[in-house]
């Protein structure tokens, strides 16, 4: 039930944004990442996208990987 | 990601080798649904050692509404005729023996819905149907729906309202934590945390000293949540994770959270086979009542309830595995579920049942 699919926007008009969902295009609202661009890739719910994935964050998760060295 | 998955591989294994040498039991909860349902799909309990046990949380938002929710979904059908759009996972949830799936097919209109965007389209379109959307879910959920009633306020629609049935997962861990002493660590809800902020589940490492990590769903993100926290019960220093960084922020989606705070209001709520839990609700706010079904149609609160036998609550306490439940693949299958824990796909005792022992 909170299960989300990352989609690329291609297009955006207003408040609404085209996604590409493997090969689908989807119309989402963007209505909560006002920020969104074209191009970025975004976090779909129910016909809204919830949050913009940030590609310099997995830099974030590189790090963690150092935490589970056991010494 | 390419380059990280065989390092995460690796310290999985390194680590999974030091419990199984221990004599250490280790309980941890997936609170997430979709993370059950992804740990049975990636074989990731089959990795496990004996002696780390997963244990599927109240996380799956059909298996905590309570039949009573139904019971009034269907006095909209029944009583007011209205056109009821939802998600496709309540169309099986029994209330007093009915379903929404028998009264479609006795010929209510009842439609599957992917957003409550849907029902909006649908009653511009249709200005003498009455619609109403009924939305249960969590967090990932509620700024979705309160945005659509946000929609409807701004188009000035007269024949659209919504019956919700949304709660809130921090309060429901808190209530846990204090009733359940057994478990470890905790695998937390990715996309729960993607609006609400990894800050939200802080409590349960600060308050209660369990390691927690906020979890994606793949393969490689559920073995790098998971091994993060059995490293830190092995290493007794409870630790709290951010294990799924490119997509929740510490403060999650602040946009997304406005909206919630804008429309909905918190309040208690009965969560099913739990029982009640304090302000884990959320309400419609008095300045968008007229688009809060429950009002707009006049429908009395039933009291919670629970079908006899059935070990949902139990279950989603961690106090109890699916195969435990005396009506287990017995009285309660998928096809003839008792409890929801078996109607909803993401439902632990659907999962056990479809993917059989661990």
């Amino acid at each position: 039930m909170c299960l989300a699919v990352a989609g690329k926007i291609e297009k955006i008009e207003g408040d609404i944004g085209v996604v590409d969902l493997g090969g689908v295009r989807q119309p989402v609202s963007l209505i909560m990442v006002p920020e969104a661009k074209e191009g970025d890739y975004v976090l779909i719910h129910t016909g809204y996208a919830v949050e913009i994935i940030s590609e310099e964050a997995y830099q974030e998760t590189v790090e963690l990987l150092k935490e589970l060295r056991w010494e | 990601m390419g380059m990280t998955n065989s390092s995460i591989l690796k310290s999985f294994r390194e680590i999974m080798e030091i419990v199984q040498k221990s004599d250490l039991t280790i309980n941890i909860m997936e609170v997430c649904g979709t993370h059950t349902m992804a740990l049975f799909e990636h074989g990731i309990r089959s990795l496990l050692p004996q002696n780390i046990n997963l244990i599927s949380g109240p996380g799956c938002p059909v298996c905590v509404t309570g039949e009573e929710i139904m019971v009034e979904a269907f006095e909209l059908l029944e009583k007011h005729n209205v056109t009821l759009f939802t998600f496709g996972d309540m169309l099986k949830v029994p209330g007093e023996g009915r379903t929404l799936s028998i009264l479609k097919a006795q010929g209510f209109s009842v439609k599957v819905a992917y957003s409550p965007r849907n029902a909006i389209e649908f009653a511009e379109k249709n200005p003498n149907i009455e619609v109403v959307f009924f939305g249960a879910g969590f967090e990932t959920t509620a700024p979705a729906l309160g945005a659509t009633i946000l929609e409807a306020y701004t188009k000035k629609l007269k024949n659209f309202s919504m019956f919700l049935a949304v709660k809130t997962v921090p309060p429901a861990l808190g209530f846990l934590v204090e009733h359940n002493s057994l478990i470890d660590g905790f695998i937390l809800p990715g996309h729960v945390s993607a609006v609400i902020g990894a800050k939200a589940f802080r409590f349960i490492t600060e308050n209660y000293q369990i390691p927690a990590a906020v979890t994606g769903f793949t393969a490689e993100e559920l073995l790098l949540g998971i091994s993060l926290v059995v490293k830190s019960i092995l290493k007794k220093e409870p630790s709290y994770y951010n294990a799924y960084p490119h997509v929740v922020r510490e403060q999650g989606n602040v946009e997304a959270q406005r909206i919630i705070e804008e429309v909905f209001e918190k309040g208690d709520a009965n969560w099913r086979g739990i029982g009640n839990i304090p302000l884990s609700g959320l309400f419609i706010r008095e300045r968008y009542s007229q688009y809060d079904a429950r009002k707009k149609y006049g429908l009395r609160e039933k009291p919670p309830i629970v079908p006899r036998g059935c070990k949902c609550g139990e279950i989603m306490l961690g106090r109890m595995l699916p195969p435990e439940c005396p009506l287990f693949a017995k009285g309660c299958t998928p096809e003839k579920p008792v409890g929801a824990c078996m109607v909803s796909s993401e439902g632990s005792c659907a999962a056990y049942y479809k993917y059989g022992r661990r």
